[in-house]
């Protein structure tokens, strides 16, 4: 896993740690603890629906922000729980671009362990940056 | 972790960071807590509390309540009243969760009257409030039909046969935040709340069923104004917020103040969270009205949540709501920003007053108060855990000293990781019922973070704020039944 749960950062919310080997990976380890979040076990999210979406940001980080949000977008207004499998960042003049490819499902409390409804990213704490093994994330949702 | 040595004992609840204590602070912090409370209190409170002091155009103090714990941007518990004029509106000063709030209904039941019908009770509530991840209300609405609502709040309810009068005259605002503007509004926000209005959420959202014993009742004259009259009443106290549209306008919102704030008006801030514009320049205003949207989905969802209580009510004891004497005691708000009149300086102003994680606490005789109220002040909703109860407070003038506010509800202590690892869902919940509380969730770690060992002790919190002058103890109520978003 990716990630980890960092426990005594954040009281009533939820913080975690990501990494990757690559900016790209970061992004993919990233989706699935905001996911993990709200569902205990995100190996019952199965393929059933294929999307994909592109944000932008001229700042790497918000990039981030904005990728996240965007998994929160689709779980309330599609009720689809996402899992990220694959992403593209490229850089203009002025910004950064992602584009991602998910799959994922309608979420469906019978078979989907459902735990905490995420309800924002927080800017607090929130960095990403490189390591000496790639990258790495900090970020507490807002639950 | 101690506290910082600058901290000033001002009086017994009463402690002041000057503006010494770091640079750019424009007034002293202040907090309420009791020497007990300030000595456990988050260090987060103390660093996040001086940055609000620092933000442009506010006035006496940056205040946070005796419930404070670490936010973003403001502390949870954190008041800031901004100068109209010369002052900014900070989404971080108002928080993701859009006027959360509490809403508490009486009944003419005893508690020996619903002793044999809780479990049916609780059951049918979890039924009809749904709640948790991802969860739809049963009012189904056109995207333009929530726009309305959105502006309308709860008095968009009583057009639709969703509340009696009587409801809106005893909810803050009358539940309506005029000036609510849903042009104002992401198209995403729409898509996030369209369907959730009816819906509790998760987290520390709940439905909790309680009862008012006669040794509980510290102040009987208020009491009855309120409608607590009868040894061993039962009420219902709930606790949500205007969901995925009220997080989804606070994201958005968050990031165009970030773009705008250094780039166009000059403003630094020490945390990306209190990111902020000026209340007069167009994006301060902007966000002014879409919060106000946020604000009034938030009153109708409350407003709706209290019309399916009712029903399950008539249904389960075959009596009309009216006959069960199911009447609204008040409706607060915790996280909002409102244009308010205050004296500073012995001189009465129009101040922005930002509220997070902090109840709004009028005092007997304000104009802004039900009639009903006028001699008892208004009420003041605190949502205890689960676990240990809640209290009906009413607000004093001595209030005047924050504008008029007090705590919210008693505030984390324990990380929610830390409590899942200390409890398990089911074992707490077999405990409860033990003693005598009937709890249904949807989840069972949620349930095990919301334990009430993961709180402060919500009767110092109460007492702090009594002490203080900001508000005075009525009743405290004891959980008999919960549903756990």
């Amino acid at each position: 896993m990716p990630y980890k749960y960092l426990e005594e950062v954040a009281t009533a919310d939820v913080a975690f740690e990501a990494w990757g080997s690559s900016l790209e990976e970061l992004f993919i380890s990233a989706a699935d603890a905001a996911m993990n979040v709200m569902v205990d076990d995100i190996e019952t999210i199965e393929k059933e629906q294929e999307l994909s979406f592109e944000v932008s940001n001229p700042a790497l980080d918000m990039l981030l922000y904005n990728f996240i949000n965007e998994l929160i977008y689709y779980k309330d207004a599609k009720k689809l729980l996402l899992r990220v499998s694959s992403v593209k960042i490229n850089q203009t003049d002025s910004e950064y671009m992602l584009s991602a490819n998910a799959y994922g499902e309608v979420l469906n409390p019978e078979k989907h362990p459902l735990s905490a409804d995420v309800k924002a990213v927080t800017l607090h704490m929130f960095s990403l940056h490189h390591t000496d093994s790639g990258w790495k994330a900090t970020m507490i949702l807002d639950i | 972790m101690p506290v910082p040595p600058q901290l000033k004992k001002i009086s017994n609840n009463i402690w002041e960071l000057p503006i010494t204590y770091k640079p750019g602070m424009l007034v002293p912090a202040r907090i309420y807590a009791s020497e007990k409370l300030i000595n456990e209190m988050d260090p987060g409170v103390f660093e996040q509390v001086t940055n609000v002091a620092c933000l442009p155009g506010i006035l006496k103090y940056a205040y946070c309540m005796p419930d404070g714990h670490w936010g973003y941007g403001f502390p949870i518990g954190g008041v800031a009243g901004m100068d109209v004029k010369k002052g900014v509106i900070s989404p971080g000063g108002i928080g993701f969760d859009i006027n959360c709030g509490m809403r508490l209904l009486t009944t003419n039941l005893t508690y020996d009257e619903v002793k044999p019908r809780l479990r049916e009770l609780v059951d049918a509530l979890f039924y009809k409030v749904p709640s948790g991840v991802g969860s739809t209300g049963f009012i189904k609405l056109s995207q333009s039909e929530f726009r309305d609502l959105a502006e309308q709040g709860a008095k968009w309810c009583l057009k639709k046969g969703l509340a009696w009068k009587d409801d809106l005259e005893v909810t803050e605002e009358g539940g309506c935040f005029e000036g609510a503007d849903a042009s104002k509004v992401s198209q995403k926000a729409i898509e996030r709340g369209f369907d959730q209005v009816g819906t509790l959420g998760s987290g520390n959202h709940y439905c909790e069923i309680q009862v008012a014993k006669p040794e509980n009742i510290f102040d009987e004259r208020i009491a009855r104004a309120y409608g607590i009259t009868i040894p061993n009443q039962v009420a219902i106290m709930f606790h949500c917020g205007s969901r995925g549209f009220g997080h989804q306008i606070a994201t958005d919102y968050l990031q165009v103040f970030l773009n705008v704030m250094e780039r166009k008006y000059g403003i630094k801030v020490l945390d990306r969270e209190l990111a902020c514009a000026p209340f007069q320049s167009s994006e301060g205003q902007d966000y002014f009205k879409a919060m106000k949207c946020a604000a009034n989905m938030a009153f109708a969802n409350r407003q709706v949540i209290l019309h399916r209580i009712r029903e399950v009510f008539s249904t389960v004891f075959k009596r009309s709501p009216e006959d069960l004497g199911m009447d609204m005691v008040y409706d607060v708000t915790h996280n909002t920003a409102k244009i308010e009149k205050h004296l500073i300086d012995g001189v009465e102003r129009d101040v922005l007053v930002h509220r997070k994680g902090a109840t709004r606490a009028f005092a007997p005789g304000s104009p802004d108060i039900p009639q009903r109220y006028k001699d008892a002040g208004q009420p003041v909703i605190i949502g205890g855990s689960m676990e240990t109860g809640s209290y009906l407070m009413a607000g004093l003038k001595t209030g005047a000293e924050a504008f008029f506010t007090t705590a919210h509800g008693s505030g984390r202590t324990m990380s929610r990781h830390h409590a899942k690892r200390m409890y398990r869902g089911q074992k707490l919940l077999a405990d409860m019922e033990h003693r005598g509380i009937y709890v249904r969730t949807v989840t069972w770690g949620g349930l095990a973070e919301e334990a009430g060992a993961a709180y402060k002790d919500i009767d110092s919190v109460v007492e702090a704020t009594e002490e203080a002058g900001l508000s005075k103890r009525v009743v405290r109520l004891l959980p008999i039944g919960n549903i756990k978003g």
